[in-house]
């Protein structure tokens, strides 16, 4: 780089610097940055600055103009994105399970062009013994289910009835299940007399057992984005679906914040927090500054482990008592804080509002002290 | 196989659903299974349900066969001859009452020329969708369905003639109009409900107009001179009571003008209206303040040990007075005995409420709006023939509303009040526009409704043909009378110290949690701590032991008992509640030691 430019490295971004060295004349370079710098700390936040009040109204205000839309795929039942305000509640307060889980997965060559696209998806997808039954029957006489297996759809995702007798077996309890020419008998365990209702609850358990693809995957549907095929999903798994040989793990992505951070890291998880809360705020037409979103991001993962905005999460970490005590529970907090003997040193906002002093921001925050001359 | 469900539990499977369903149906009407069962089935979900429990919604409809109702004339002259009763109709399976789900399995016609094979069902009237509150809106078939509801709604908080013998009632928080009439545009309903005799509302000239401003956002303008020929006046009444209570050791509470002697006496003047039994006079012209009911009540906590006490003898002052900010006539006095055989004095407050700025009023289809202004009747529009509006209705509320009921009522009002007959707007069973145009032609009048009209202050023509009509305006409970308040300095709480809440206590606004937070993100420091100051205190604390010191006055003397003696005792100043917060720890166990520091 230029020395002259040199000079202004840590007070500048090096992506500005960098800039001026390619558009600006050699001669001129020096007075641009000059400007630069005076115009980069115009736009700097000032000391004082409520940040986080003005972060929260300016998420507070338009979300109290969202609307509950979920968002429908064309053409799969079942597949829907929540969107508007119960997403930016779910990935705020940095909830494990999430509404609507959903993947993006990008295929490597040649998969991506379209090849056997619909076959990796089905094998991606999570099959249920309902799908691949033609027709449940309640025996009452053998006080016992008969489920007539589906072959066609069977060899579609390649099973055999053995292997499904073996995975029923293993994912629903107290039953016995038995199979004769791709009929299976199923019967609750214990004594013979059972109740009819019992019989039927056994049944839709039944049909809700896994059986084959990767967990958590309900749907699957290819689609085209731009000139490359991709399977997006409803429910996610983005430890399994990485591992599999045919997957782009650069690019595939899930919803699932909380998956984010187990899988790849605080980092990561940190920029999907800011991904999806600006996908949603750009979806409903509303606009707000990626700077606000930026600080909750950074403020629910500055400590390593995702945090969600609850008395659970960022708040249990606040300093003072009264704060904490302020926001919920109250009484668990005071009395927590009494039998550690725990100092408040009301050197925050909501302390100061509450003993009825300045506030140690905008105003409030700088103090003169005179010099004894002597 | 088809699942069958009772009640929402699995009771087993059938072959043909479709044949057990009807069979089920045949049956109900032919009285074998109770009428109160409904069964309905979902092919989509292989389900058939059979609901038999209470709490479902459920509504009669006449039943239909090979697209025949069977419901026939000869029933229904049975039934004005009172030869057959309604449960006969049930009984001998002419109707039969569907649940939400059963419906869904049914296909209903509106009216009978309508009527297909492929119908299972007719409805007895089309007016029967519609419950009484909203058949009374007039053209209720060309309105949007959520200005439908509002508008039904509405009409329940008019003010009108409720009930005759209000004179001797005494009623909580009642409102009389003084000149209702019968509307012009009627509904069927209005007669069933005997509106006649219970009118809410009165026949308004109005014009379809802006003027200056004053009625954007839905504010209407009025004439002044409809108000002073009395529109829209209305009474306000109020009762209020005062029983002589029993207490225990044969006190009792006793009506009289109180003596001065009495705990809690006001002024004499407060308790000049009373007469001697200690009852105010009817027609007094009452303010705040002012007693209606004298009365004393016993000390409050007697023990053996006041009776050597001469303070505790004395009794209590217990006068029902005025309410801040209340006046009015004293309008009907009632002596009674209430339950328990004590006796009760009861007192009607009346108040005369003249329309004026901030007063609600509304048409019947969800148009409301307050009065925005009041004009002299000079400065009104008036029109070629000399009509002058009662009130001016902006048109920016009828477009994104969608109330055509409420243009067209105005149609059909000016109709009716030119030829002189009510004209009925039942919904689906309306008179049709087409004639009543046709009619308002015959009458010398644009079709339209429009009519030349000039502009009251300065007598040029509008450029625009106004659209001006009558229709049935009512006046709503809601009046500024009632809701108006402010507050500068005024009564705080006992326990916080803090100001009181609600306009009945003279109460503050809430600076709330929202409020402070723009404070905040303004960085206003100061201006926060000064919005918050109505509880401020100053404390002596010790620095010894951190906690709330006494300052005793009388020996000029500061100190605090879990401190040494020269321990050193400053003032703090902070809000009463956070005092109040530290004395709640304290009873709970909690030691909340304050560390001072000085700031500088």
């Amino acid at each position: 780089m230029n020395p002259t430019l040199k000079t202004f490295e840590g007070k500048l971004p090096l992506s500005i610097l960098q800039e001026i060295e390619e558009k600006c004349l050699p001669a001129k370079q020096k007075k641009v940055a000059e400007l630069a710098l005076e115009e980069y700390a115009r736009a700097k936040v000032e000391p004082g600055e409520a940040v986080g009040i003005v972060g929260a109204e300016s998420m507070g205000e338009p979300g109290t103009q969202m609307t509950l839309n979920t968002f429908h795929f064309a053409g799969v039942a079942e597949m829907n994105v929540t969107m508007g305000l119960p997403r930016i509640i779910e990935i705020l307060d940095g909830r494990e399970k999430i509404s609507t889980p959903m993947m993006e997965i990008f295929l490597k060559e040649p998969y991506n062009k379209g090849q056997d696209v619909k076959k990796v998806a089905l094998m991606i997808k999570e099959t249920k013994l309902g799908e691949l039954v033609k027709e449940f029957i309640i025996n009452l006489v053998e006080a016992r289910i008969e489920a007539v297996l589906n072959e066609e759809k069977m060899k579609e995702i390649g099973i055999t009835a053995a292997q499904i007798v073996k995975q029923v077996d293993a994912g629903v309890r107290d039953m016995i299940i038995k199979e004769k020419d791709n009929v299976l008998f199923m019967k609750v365990k214990g004594k013979d007399e059972k109740h009819l209702n019992e019989i039927y609850k056994l049944k839709e358990a039944v049909k809700e057992t896994y059986v084959k693809g990767v967990k958590g995957i309900n749907q699957v549907l290819p689609v085209k984005r731009k000139d490359e095929f991709i399977i997006i999903t409803s429910g996610s798994n983005l430890k399994k679906i990485l591992t599999l040989d045919f997957v782009d793990t650069a690019r595939t992505t899930t919803n699932s914040i909380q998956e984010i951070a187990a899988v790849l890291g605080i980092e990561a998880a940190r920029q999907a927090i800011i991904n999806e809360v600006y996908k949603v705020i750009e979806a409903q037409g509303l606009n707000v500054d990626i700077r606000h979103i930026m600080l909750i991001a950074d403020t629910m993962c500055a400590n390593g482990k995702l945090r969600g905005i609850t008395r659970y999460g960022i708040i249990s970490g606040k300093s003072s008592v009264l704060a904490r005590a302020s926001f919920e529970t109250p009484i668990k907090h005071l009395i927590d804080a009494a039998l550690s003997g725990e100092k408040d040193k009301l050197d925050s906002v909501v302390e100061n509002v509450m003993i009825n002093q300045p506030i140690p921001i905008g105003t409030g925050l700088p103090h003169l002290i005179m010099k004894d001359e002597k | 196989m088809v699942e069958v469900f009772l009640n929402g539990s699995y009771i087993g499977e059938v072959q043909n659903a479709e044949h057990f369903v009807t069979q089920v149906r045949e049956a109900r009407r032919q009285g074998v299974i109770n009428s109160s069962v409904n069964i309905s089935y979902h092919p989509a979900f292989r389900h058939v349900t059979l609901e038999t429990g209470k709490g479902r919604l459920r509504r009669p409809l006449i039943i239909v066969r090979n697209g025949q109702a069977i419901l026939t004339e000869k029933h229904i002259k049975q039934l004005q001859k009172k030869e057959m009763l309604w449960k006969d109709l049930l009984s001998q399976g002419l109707i039969e009452y569907l649940d939400a789900e059963e419906e869904e399995n049914a296909y209903v016609a509106i009216t009978e020329d309508e009527l297909t094979s492929e119908h299972t069902h007719l409805e007895i009237t089309p007016l029967a969708m519609l419950g009484l509150c909203t058949s009374l809106v007039p053209f209720a078939n060309y309105i949007q369905s959520a200005r439908l509801s509002i508008g039904s709604k509405n009409q329940k908080q008019a003010l009108g003639f409720y009930a005759a013998n209000f004179g001797v009632r005494m009623d909580m928080d009642v409102n009389l109009l003084h000149t209702p009439q019968i509307p012009v545009v009627t509904t069927i309903m209005h007669d069933i409900s005997r509106y006649d005799q219970h009118p809410s509302g009165q026949n308004l000239t109005v014009a379809v107009m802006v003027h200056k401003g004053y009625n954007m956002d839905d504010a209407i303008v009025i004439n002044k001179a409809s108000i002073e020929r009395g529109m829209g006046r209305s009474s306000y009444y109020r009762p209020s009571a005062a029983p002589e209570l029993r207490y225990s050791g044969g006190l009792m509470d006793e009506i009289c003008i109180p003596k001065a002697e009495v705990k809690g006496y006001k002024h004499e003047k407060d308790y000049r209206f009373l007469e001697e039994d200690g009852i105010i006079y009817p027609e007094a012209t009452v303010k705040e303040e002012d007693v209606i009911i004298g009365k004393t009540s016993p000390p409050r906590f007697l023990s053996s040990m006041d009776e050597y006490n001469l303070a505790a003898t004395a009794r209590r002052e217990s006068s029902v007075a005025l309410r801040h900010g209340e006046e009015g006539v004293v309008d009907f006095v009632l002596l009674t005995e209430n339950e328990e055989g004590n006796k009760l004095v009861q007192v009607r407050l009346r108040d005369q409420r003249i329309p004026e700025i901030g007063d609600k009023f509304t048409s019947r289809h969800g148009q409301k709006g307050v009065v925005g202004l009041i004009i002299p009747q000079v400065d009104m529009p008036f029109s070629t023939t000399g009509v002058i509006p009662d009130l001016l209705f902006s048109p920016h509320g009828i477009p994104s509303r969608m109330t055509v009921s409420h243009l067209l009522e105005i149609l059909t009002g000016k109709t009716g009040c030119l030829s002189g007959r009510f004209i009925d707007a039942t919904a689906f069973d309306a008179e049709p526009e087409e004639k009543i145009r046709k009619e308002l032609v015959s009458l010398g009048f644009r079709e339209n409704g429009t009519e030349k009209m000039y502009n009251g202050m300065t007598g040029e023509i509008f450029e625009a043909r106004i659209y001006i009509g009558s229709m049935y305006y009512l006046k709503l409970k809601h009046m500024v009378a009632n809701k108006m308040h402010s507050r500068a300095r005024g009564p705080i709480q006992l326990l916080t110290r803090q100001p009181t809440e609600g306009r009945a206590k003279e109460g503050g606004l809430r600076l709330g949690e929202m409020e402070k937070d723009t404070f905040v993100a303004h960085g206003a420091s100061l201006l926060l701590k000064e919005r918050f100051d109505s509880d401020k205190t100053v404390i002596p604390v010790s620095e010894e032991s951190g906690l709330i010191a006494i300052d005793d006055t009388y020996q000029k003397r500061r100190f605090c008992p879990l401190s040494s003696d020269n321990a050193e005792i400053s003032d703090v100043e902070l809000s009463y509640a956070f005092k109040l917060f530290l004395d709640e720890l304290k009873s709970m166990c909690i030691y909340p030691k304050l560390q001072l520091k000085s700031r500088y």
